[in-house]
């Protein structure tokens, strides 16, 4: 039993990590149809970026905590500011180019990124400093759930409710789904499409930081070619869900943690990978619209 | 007329999508060498009623019949649409949809593509047999051009035609799938009256060269009345009415669908 | 003026914030310390600042500009001239071995082989319209097809080329049948996990291929029964793929103006017209992958012979990633393009080798670049078939390229 809830707890805290990556994908395709093959090294950097600020931050002396929660912000920014910089400048141009362009643009800018990264820093692992402490409380559900992995979860199901009130509630919320259903009529109705295409960008970026974040922490070592493993898997969860679909997202990335944590430890931990990307395929030839998708006819 | 059963038949179509009746027990024919036009205001299911017949939609409901003469019928409703068109049903596009990267003279190769069979080995090759092949497929491309007076445009690229050139181009690729039945879908949408009267001739003079019955969808009633040898009008997925052009003229039931309430 | 060179601090500036972390800040976790490159924020900002100013200009004066670059298409289209160059390239070619170092055959050698890899997936991606991001998985398929036949039979070279190629093939099929349905975006992404399941499953069944260790010591191509010495090989197998690039440049060439070359033109250009004008999409579709995915085979025989060791990491994303930047940057659909795509991609590295650390992050840069400023990719595509019309009267056929 007991083997039972660890893996459960730990599909959980992968679902939680995919999820927040997840997010972006959904997003972003959802409003201009393309797949961000760039946004797994959004997160890279995100983690990057709080391991460089973590590094930073200790050696000047603060404490944990502080450096935790400055990393994690300084990796929102960053990140954010990457994904803006990468829409401007490898999608916005080809907007309205056939849906080949932008999709090959995507891969370039991706491969850049990683390697822009393993050039600027390093080609090995680099470690990430341990800044989430380990609960004393939680010390008898040790074999079941970690202190790094009740925050992920607790993080992730606050972002959550946040993002959820912004999209539902405030006006900027409002123009992404507008967007998202109809760009012309939004034009029309006066909202600034750029603006809004930039502002999911930027939040998808932030999102898949946090991530980052929580995933150096969690494993305690990063390097270049994080981003797309990642990326991947997490593009296989917001699909699964219905990709264009918030809720689908976070679905899609649970289950998608649920099938690779019991598959890996009941069946075989080789093939860990493979069922990610088993899954993506099965899903895509049998149901493409995913599980809260929507279908779409064709026009002839 | 000899009592055989007519070419096209379509009997009880039906085509529902979730909750919607887009068409509801649909019966029409077409017989040899006939022009018939399918007339109806808009979104009352007639392009809706030609992806079915061409295989773009599987009917839920009914049947749709081609008996070719000295043949056995063919049931056409559930094949796919290059099956269709290799039975003898082609159609133009409401919005046009030519290749536009290719030629004049490919796109019309491209309908002769069912009526021949060279495969990878044979474009390899390019046996005598493959050339010869292609040397017919080229003529008779380029006759059709001629027959429809475009043939100057040949080795221009599609998208670079005008309108009127386009919509003619399309009729053009139709025929080159040698059909016996060819659907045409708004042949005069966006034609001045001049290009319109220009395609009246062109239709007809089709039906006698190739001996192809047509099936039209218009809404330009001038050229309606004036081709067609039986009209169907549909509204709201249904037919309401089918006869000649001087029935259809005074039909009630068109009028008030057209017009609303009557107005004498 | 002033508002440009504005313009211009502003992106400099917003760089220099972007990159402040990743670039400038170098740590060193072990011994704690912080690296702080300052001079990396100024190039940045430099380099951001002047590429702005460039970019405007060119923006403003895109079509004056686009005189300067060479189209080549007349010269490709003038049939003696084109006679001219291909004898000079043919001569070129054949004599290439006489002149460079074993080192230098071998560079040519794996730049031909991506030319034909370009160009088995430019029938898939360029002719078909049908974007394949696993087409790796076939190279794959071949080399390990060689290998372990020989492993486990002893069988030589000239008999796995072909049984690779077929292997391929018939994966090509077994791949194609589930994606039929599938469009644009979500065909790339299947096809990329098809790639990807393929090499895990190569890592990973240990008793199959041997896992990340690979398989070593596969022979050479014989030379009519004898074994050749290192030197002569490397000579040899240039020859061999040569040989295969010229024959694939004929039969790409042959299928383009064929029956059913026009067919995945139409399937490219619109799959509902072209169905309804009675081509077989089923047909046509796996038509493309299978015979795309021979030529991968067949390559991946030669790739297995010639290095004498393979392994699943010759066989990543990325592989599939460069042969489809080949064929992109050169021109989809364009043979000449996707061979000299491939000639530079792999030779320019090789003679930059000071930039040999950078090269994939150009690579990157590159494939942003030419979507952005030029999609239709550096030699652009020429696709129009002029036919002789019958009424005409043409001795030969007008060009293409």
């Amino acid at each position: 039993m007991d083997y039972f809830l660890e893996l459960f707890f730990s599909g959980l805290t992968r679902g939680s990590i995919y999820a927040l990556i997840a997010l972006g994908y959904t997003m972003v395709y959802g409003i201009i149809g393309l797949i961000n093959f760039a946004h797994g090294e959004i997160y890279m950097i995100g983690a990057f970026t709080a391991l460089i600020c973590a590094s930073v931050l200790t050696v000047w002396g603060l404490p944990p905590l502080a450096v935790l929660v400055l990393s994690a912000l300084a990796a929102m920014i960053w990140s954010a500011a990457y994904g803006f910089t990468v829409e401007r400048i490898a999608y916005r141009p080809l907007r309205h180019a056939p849906r080949l362009s932008p999709l090959i643009s995507a891969i370039g800018m991706s491969i850049f990124l990683q390697n822009y990264v393993l050039l600027a820093q390093s080609a090995d692992f680099v470690p990430f400093p341990a800044l989430i402490p380990d609960f004393a409380w939680l010390a008898p559900y040790r074999s079941i759930i970690g202190s790094s992995d009740l925050v992920i979860l607790l993080t992730t199901t606050v972002v959550m409710i946040l993002l959820t009130l912004l999209i539902k509630g405030t006006k900027i919320g409002k123009a992404m789904r507008a967007t998202s259903q109809d760009k012309q009529m939004a034009l029309l109705l006066g909202i600034d499409v750029n603006f809004v295409i930039s502002a999911t960008f930027v939040l998808g970026s932030a999102l898949a930081a946090i991530g980052g974040v929580l995933i150096a922490s969690h494993i305690g070592q990063i390097n270049f070619a994080i981003g797309f493993l990642a990326g991947i898997k997490a593009f296989t969860a917001a699909v699964l869900g219905g990709i264009g679909s918030v809720p689908g997202a976070v679905l899609g990335s649970l289950l998608l943690g649920w099938t690779e944590s019991f598959a890996t430890g009941y069946i075989s931990s080789d093939y860990e990978d493979v069922f990610a990307f088993a899954l993506l395929v099965l899903i895509l030839i049998f149901r493409p619209a995913g599980i809260l998708g929507r279908r779409h006819n064709q026009k002839v | 007329m000899t009592e055989q059963a007519p070419l096209l038949q379509v009997s009880h179509l039906s085509m529902v999508f979730g909750g919607l009746k887009a068409l509801h027990d649909l019966e029409l024919e077409v017989g040899e060498g006939e022009i018939v036009a399918l007339i109806g205001p808009n979104g009352a299911g007639k392009t809706t009623f030609f992806n079915c017949l061409t295989g773009v939609y599987t009917p839920t409901a009914g049947d749709i019949w081609l008996t070719r003469s000295g043949q056995t019928p063919a049931r056409l409703n559930g094949l796919l649409p290059n099956r269709i068109t290799e039975k003898g049903l082609a159609r133009t596009f409401q919005n046009i949809r030519l290749f536009p990267e290719m030629t004049v003279l490919e796109n019309v190769m491209i309908g002769c593509h069912c009526r021949h069979r060279a495969g990878i080995l044979g474009a390899i090759l390019r046996g005598p047999a493959t050339r010869a092949e292609e040397k017919m497929i080229v003529a008779r491309s380029y006759a059709i051009l001629q027959q429809l007076r475009i043939e100057q445009h040949a080795n221009d690229l599609a998208k670079s035609l005008p309108y009127g050139v386009q919509r003619t181009l399309e009729i053009a690729r139709a025929l080159a799938t040698e059909p016996v039945i060819l659907l045409l879908d708004e042949p005069a949408a966006g034609l001045n009256p001049k290009e319109t009267s220009e395609l009246d001739a062109l239709i007809l003079q089709i039906r006698e060269r190739y001996r192809v019955s047509i099936v039209l969808i218009e809404h330009d009633m001038k050229l309606v009345m004036s081709l067609s040898d039986r009209i169907y009008v549909m509204d709201y997925g249904e037919r309401i009415a089918q006869g000649t052009p001087g029935e259809i003229r005074n039909n009630q039931a068109v009028i008030t669908a057209y017009l609303g309430e009557d107005d004498a | 003026m002033l508002a440009e060179l504005k313009k211009a601090m502003l992106v400099a500036v917003w760089f220099m914030f972007l990159t402040l972390p990743i670039l400038v800040v170098k740590v060193n976790p072990i011994e704690q310390k912080v690296v702080w490159r300052w001079a990396n924020l100024a190039l940045v900002g430099l380099a951001a600042f002047v590429l702005t100013l460039a970019g405007r200009y060119y923006g403003r004066h895109k079509t004056e500009l686009a005189k300067y670059w060479p189209e080549f298409h007349p010269l490709l289209a003038h049939p003696a001239l084109k006679r001219f160059f291909l004898a000079i390239i043919a001569l070129l070619a054949a004599l290439f071995p006489l002149f460079f170092s074993s080192y230098q055959i071998n560079i040519m050698t794996t730049a031909l082989m991506y030319a034909v890899l370009g160009l088995g997936l430019n029938i898939v991606v360029g002719l078909a319209g049908l974007l394949d991001l696993g087409y790796v998985a076939f190279y794959a398929v071949g080399a390990y097809s060689y290998a372990l036949l020989n492993y486990h039979f002893g069988l030589g070279f000239w008999a796995a080329l072909p049984i690779g190629g077929l292997l391929a093939a018939m994966f090509g099929i077994a791949l194609g049948f589930p994606v039929l349905r599938l469009r644009g975006d979500y065909l790339a992404i299947v096809t990329l996990g098809f790639g990807e399941i393929i090499r895990l499953i190569l890592e990973n069944w240990n008793d199959f291929s041997f896992g990340p260790s690979g398989i070593a010591g596969i022979p050479r191509p014989g030379f009519f029964g004898m074994t050749l010495s290192v030197d002569n090989a490397i000579c040899y197998l240039y020859y061999l793929v040569l040989l295969l690039g010229l024959l694939t440049i004929f039969v790409v060439n042959r299928l383009r103006d064929s029956r059913i070359g026009r067919a995945w033109i139409a399937l490219r250009e619109d799959e509902i017209a072209c169905q309804a004008m009675g081509i077989d999409k089923t047909r046509t579709k796996l038509t493309a992958f299978a015979l795309g995915a021979s030529w991968a085979g067949m390559v991946g025989v030669l790739f297995a012979a010639k290095t004498t060791f393979i392994n699943p990491a010759s066989f990543t994303f990325l592989e599939s990633a460069i042969i489809l930047a080949i064929v992109v940057l050169g021109g989809m659909g364009s043979t000449v393009g996707v061979v000299i795509g491939a000639l530079v991609f792999i030779l320019l590295p090789e003679y930059l080798r000071a930039f040999a650390d950078y090269r994939m992050l150009l690579f990157g840069m590159i494939m942003v670049g030419v979507m952005v400023f030029r999609p239709q990719g550096i030699i652009g595509t020429s696709r129009r078939r002029s036919y002789p019309l019958p009424d005409m009267d043409l001795g030969k056929e007008a060009g293409h390229d």
